[in-house]
């Protein structure tokens, strides 16, 4: 059932094609390459694993790419499912880069510009509409968020300062005070 | 190294460890260093790379290199990614080998808990900051507006979206 565990390059290979496929949204492709294609995990292990790297800070999947490649490997398999997960986002990000400095005084290319961001901001917006979801009702956690909220958009406090004492504050809030 | 893609990497590498909640939640302290304080880019520019980023594959804080190709070219693009995944990746391959002892652990759900409205505060604050600076028309908030209303009420891919946005674009139905 189990197979031999991965080699630090079966491991950069198989990150390589979780990045070079990771269009709209990388940790689906992440879940059926570890978990469906390879079996390297099961899906409760990754489900673990992801957990993990949800609470840390970082980039999730560059932090799965870590977990799994030390979980075989050690550093040597954590380097090297990093820089496979890496390496076709970064050729592809820097090529599409070039392209925009090139044609990005273009009226059409500016234009299609300024549709694409305005979807961004779209992702965004129901990022953080989902992730407020389920704080419905819970009043302290509103208001916690609210004062989040102001403190970096509207007061622009930097998140060295911002993230340490909000994230303690609530922590200590929400402990105390909401069952 | 120019003096520019040195803050950069100062800049990434004091922003990996505060990423709670990934790439998104630090765009708003991004933007602020970066147009605001060290005047690298404009904003409008800033919000152009972080739609480049999300139409590219590869996980969120692609944006990151694509700031780093912008202000310094290739190196650019390749510190920026290092200097802003070293620091969380150390953090994690630290943790991942003890995580068993504490997965269960009281502490672990309060501060997951407590992280929350933190993490969803900064997201909004991203959100507001983007809208503002790609909001050129009243034609684009409207675009912005009927996309998330579809990424919130339907399963569709993201992909279709983005692409139809820009063509949208293109063709000058909005903008």
């Amino acid at each position: 059932m189990v197979p031999s565990p991965p080699g630090v390059a079966a491991l950069f290979i198989g990150f390589f094609t979780i990045g070079a496929r990771g269009f709209g949204g990388v940790l689906p492709w992440a879940h059926r390459a570890i978990v469906e294609e390879r079996k390297w995990l099961t899906a409760t292990e990754f489900g673990e694993v992801l957990g993990l790297c949800q609470f840390l800070p970082g980039g999730n999947i560059m932090n799965v790419s870590i977990a799994v490649g030390a979980r075989f490997r050690g550093a040597p398999g954590a380097v090297a499912a990093f820089l496979g997960l890496m390496a076709a986002p970064v050729a592809v990000v820097v090529a599409l880069g070039a392209v925009y400095d090139q044609y990005a005084e273009h009226p059409v290319v500016r234009r299609a510009f300024a549709g694409l961001a305005a979807a961004a901001s779209a992702f965004v917006l129901a990022a953080s509409l989902k992730i407020a979801a389920p704080l419905r009702g819970r009043w302290l956690a509103i208001a916690l968020t609210a004062v989040t909220f102001v403190a970096t958009a509207v007061f622009r406090v930097p998140l060295q300062l911002a993230m340490p004492v909000l994230a303690v504050l609530s922590i200590l809030v929400l402990w105390r005070f909401e069952t | 190294m120019s003096e520019n893609l040195i803050r950069l990497c100062l800049l990434f590498g004091q922003l990996s460890l505060l990423a709670f909640g990934g790439a998104n939640t630090i765009l708003p302290d991004m933007q602020r260093q970066i147009v605001d304080v060290h005047h690298m880019m404009d904003a409008h520019t800033f919000a152009a790379l972080f739609a480049l980023a999300q139409a590219a594959p590869g996980p969120n804080l692609m944006v990151v290199s694509l700031i780093g190709w912008n202000v310094a070219g290739l190196s650019g693009a390749v510190f920026s990614i290092l200097c802003i995944a070293g620091p969380s990746s150390v953090l994690t391959f630290l943790v991942a080998r003890v995580w068993q002892r504490f997965r269960d652990a009281p502490w672990r759900k309060a501060v997951q808990n407590g992280l929350l409205p933190v993490t969803g505060g900064l997201l909004i604050s991203s959100a507001a900051l983007l809208i503002r600076s790609t909001t050129l028309d009243w034609s684009l908030g409207l675009l912005t507006a009927a996309a998330t209303v579809l990424l919130l009420t339907t399963k569709v891919h993201p992909m279709p979206v983005l692409v139809g946005a820009a063509a949208l674009g293109a063709v000058g139905v909005v903008g």
